[in-house]
C-alpha cells in the first residue's frame, strides 16, 4: 500500500484533467476535470448515457483515455493497466454485482485477500493454507452484518447481500479512493438504508467517488456532487446548489427528489 | 457464460448423504480396476487407454478450470513424444530422462504459444492456439530428427532408473499407470491450491479479478503452461507405450480428439475426461477391425453427447441426486 499520513483531513487523493474518450467518432467523455478528495463520498450523477460509467472506465483504466490526464496519490496513472492500478489503491466496483457467484461468501474476500497476503502463486499448496486468512476476512464479513451467511455461495445470496458482500471484498484490499457503480441499483428499501450506512462509515478513512440513481441518498451521504450530461460537465458543488441549478432541474425534467 | 447460470440453478451447499466412506469405496474400485485392468484386457490397450486419459485431464485443466478452449494441444503432446522419442533411442537415454525431456520440451512450447494466444478471448484464443500448432506441425514435417512422414519408430522401452526393464509388459502398465496418477494428482492439487482459487474467480469473474489487483493474463500462462506440461507428460509416455512417434500426434485431429473426449467426459471435473478418453479409445479400438468408419461413430457419440448430457456424463452424474448421494462434487 502506498505510504499516506494517516489523518482524515480532506485531500485531493484522485484527480482528472481534461480527460476525453471517443468511440470511433463518437465523443463519449469531453474535458471532465474531477477532484476526489480523502473521506469525502463524491457523487457522479446525470441522466442514462451520460458518460457516469465511462468516466468510471477511464478512471480505473479498464478504458484507455483519448486525452486528458489522470493523478492517483501523487502519480500519473495515464498510461498505466487497470491491475497495476488496483494495487495502488484504487479499488472500483461495477454496475452488475461483481462477486464470484460459486464461491462462498468467506472465499470471495479471501479471494481479496490473497494478493496482499502473497498467497496467490502456491500451486503446489493445499486451500487450507488460505485458512490464515480467515480471521481477518471474518472481521470484514461480520462488520458488514454477513457472518449467518458465511459459507453460502455468492450465486445464492439476494440481491442485496451481494452488493453488501462486493462491499465487503473491495474493503478487503483497504483501499485508498473507492469506486462505486451504482451500489444501490435494484435494491430494496432496506437494503439502500444500510449499504449508505456502510459507505458513509467507509468513507471516514477513505475517498469514495459513486455513480448513483437515487438522489435522496445522494443529497443524504454526498458531499460533492458532479452532474454530468452528454459526457461533459454541467454542474458541481452540494448537492443544494446543484439541486437549485436550473440548467440541473431541466436534464432531470423534474425528476429530481 | 451459459455455463454459470445453468449450475446456479441447482440446490446450494447439499450434503453428501453418504459421504466420505463411498467416496473411498469407489476411489478402492477405481484402484482395482486400473490394478487389474492389464490382467482383463490386452495392456498395450489400457496403457494408450491412460496416456489419452492423462492427454484429457490435461486439456481439461485449461478448459474446465480455466475457461479457456485450446485447439492447438496436439503440438504438446505430439511435440513431447518427438522429444522422448528421439531422446530415447538415439541419444539412448534412460526413460525416466527421456519423459521428462518431453515435459520440458512441451512446456517450453506452451511457454511460447501461451505467451502470444493469452491475450485474445473466446473464438480468437482458440484460431491462435490452432494456428501455431499448425505452424509446429509444418516444423515436425520439416526437420530431419522426427524423420517426416515416417516418424521415429523402434523406441527403446529401456530401463526405468538403469535396472528396471520395462520391456516386460506388465513391469511397464506399472511406470505408465504410476506415470498417470502423479498426473493426476498434479492436476488435482493444482486446481485445489492457493493458485486454483484465483484461476476460479479469474474464469467465474474476470474483470472483477482484474479490479481486485490481479494480472488476470499471467495466471492463465500459468495454467496454460501446466497444462501443456501435464499433455508432453501424456505424449512422452505415449512414444514409450507404443514406441513410436509420428505426425499423427502432433496433427490438428489430436487436437480435435481430447477437446471431444473432454466434453464427451464432462468438463470441469477430474474423471470426466478420463472416461471421456476411455470411451473414445474403446470406440476406436472396437471400430479398427470393421470397415465401418470410426469417425461416424466417434460423431454420433458426441452428437448424442451434446443433445442429452450437456455437462458430459460425469457432469450429469454429478448433477444428479445418485451422484449427491455418491458425494461427487457438481463442478464450478
Amino acid at each position: 500500500m502506498t505510504d499516506v499520513p494517516h489523518d482524515d483531513e480532506p485531500r485531493v487523493v484522485l484527480s482528472a484533467r481534461g480527460l476525453g474518450k471517443d468511440f470511433s467518432g463518437f465523443t463519449a467523455v469531453n474535458n471532465v476535470n474531477l477532484d476526489v478528495h480523502h473521506a469525502r463520498i463524491h457523487a457522479l450523477i446525470g441522466p442514462n448515457g451520460a458518460g457516469k460509467t465511462t468516466v468510471f472506465n477511464l478512471l480505473t483504466k479498464f478504458l484507455q483515455p483519448t486525452r486528458g490526464q489522470i493523478t492517483l496519490l501523487g502519480t500519473d496513472i495515464t498510461k498505466m493497466k487497470p491491475d497495476a492500478v488496483a494495487r495502488m489503491g484504487l479499488v472500483r466496483s461495477f454496475q452488475i454485482s461483481a462477486v464470484f457467484p460459486h464461491l462462498t461468501v468467506l472465499e470471495n474476500v479471501r479471494v481479496a485477500l490473497q494478493r496482499p497476503a502473497e498467497l496467490h502463486v502456491q500451486f503446489w499448496r493445499s486451500l487450507g493454507a488460505l485458512d490464515v486468512l480467515n480471521g481477518r476476512a471474518e472481521v470484514l464479513i461480520d462488520e458488514l452484518g454477513l457472518t449467518p451467511w458465511r459459507d453460502v455461495r455468492a450465486a445464492d445470496l439476494s440481491y442485496g447481500r451481494k452488493r453488501v458482500l462486493e462491499i465487503a471484498t473491495t474493503l478487503a484490499l483497504d483501499p485508498q479512493v473507492l469506486l462505486l457503480d451504482e451500489p444501490m441499483a435494484g435494491m430494496g428499501h432496506e437494503d439502500v438504508h444500510t449499504v449508505a450506512e456502510i459507505i458513509r462509515e467507509v468513507a471516514r478513512h477513505r475517498a469514495v467517488l459513486m455513480v448513483e440513481h437515487n438522489l435522496s441518498v445522494v443529497a443524504d451521504i454526498c458531499h460533492h456532487v458532479t452532474v454530468l450530461q452528454r459526457g461533459e460537465i454541467l454542474a458541481e458543488g452540494d448537492y443544494a446548489t446543484v439541486a437549485a441549478d436550473p440548467r440541473v432541474r431541466t436534464a432531470y425534467m423534474g425528476t429530481e427528489a | 457464460m451459459a455455463r454459470t447460470s445453468e449450475i446456479s440453478t441447482s440446490e446450494p451447499g447439499s450434503v453428501p448423504t453418504m459421504g466420505r466412506g463411498v467416496q473411498l469405496l469407489l476411489l478402492a474400485l477405481g484402484a482395482l480396476v486400473l490394478i487389474g485392468a492389464p490382467f482383463v484386457v490386452y495392456p498395450v490397450f489400457a496403457m494408450t487407454m491412460l496416456c489419452f486419459a492423462l492427454f484429457a485431464a490435461a486439456f481439461n485443466l485449461l478448459l474446465g478450470y480455466t475457461g479457456l478452449l485450446s485447439f492447438g494441444h496436439a503440438a504438446f503432446f505430439g511435440g513431447a513424444a518427438y522429444f522422448t522419442a528421439h531422446a530415447a533411442k538415439v541419444w539412448g537415454w534412460n526413460p525416466e530422462f527421456a519423459l521428462a525431456l518431453g515435459v520440458l520440451g512441451a512446456t517450453a512450447l506452451g511457454v511460447v504459444i501461451g505467451a502470444i494466444a493469452i491475450r485474445r478471448q473466446g473464438i480468437y484464443f482458440a484460431m491462435i492456439t490452432l494456428a501455431l500448432a499448425q505452424m509446429f506441425f509444418f516444423f515436425c514435417l520439416q526437420v530431419p530428427f522426427t524423420h517426416g512422414e515416417d516418424g521415429i519408430q523402434a523406441v527403446p522401452r529401456g530401463h526405468l532408473f538403469g535396472f528396471i526393464d520395462l520391456n516386460d509388459t506388465m513391469t511397464m502398465y506399472f511406470f505408465v499407470l504410476a506415470v498417470f496418477v502423479l498426473g493426476l494428482v498434479l492436476i488435482w492439487r493444482f486446481v485445489n491450491s492457493p493458485f486454483g482459487m484465483i484461476l476460479k474467480a479469474i474464469r467465474e469473474n474476470e474483470p472483477r479479478a482484474i479490479s481486485l489487483g490481479y494480472a488476470t493474463a499471467q495466471y492463465k500462462l500459468g495454467a496454460f503452461v501446466m497444462s501443456a506440461a501435464l499433455a508432453g507428460m501424456a505424449g512422452g509416455l505415449k512414444a514409450l507405450v507404443m514406441q513410436f512417434a509420428t505426425l499423427t500426434d502432433v496433427d490438428w485431429h489430436m487436437s480435435g480428439q481430447v477437446v471431444l473426449m473432454t466434453l464427451i467426459g464432462g468438463i470441469g471435473t477430474l474423471l470426466g475426461p478420463v472416461l471421456g478418453a476411455g470411451i473414445v479409445i474403446a470406440l476406436q479400438n472396437l471400430l479398427a477391425t470393421s470397415a465401418f468408419p470410426v469417425t461416424i461413430i466417434t460423431g454420433l457419440v458426441f452428437m448424442v453427447c451434446v443433445m442429452l448430457f450437456r455437462r458430459g456424463l460425469i457432469g450429469e452424474l454429478a448433477h444428479s441426486r445418485l451422484g449427491r448421494a455418491l458425494g461427487l462434487r457438481p463442478p464450478g
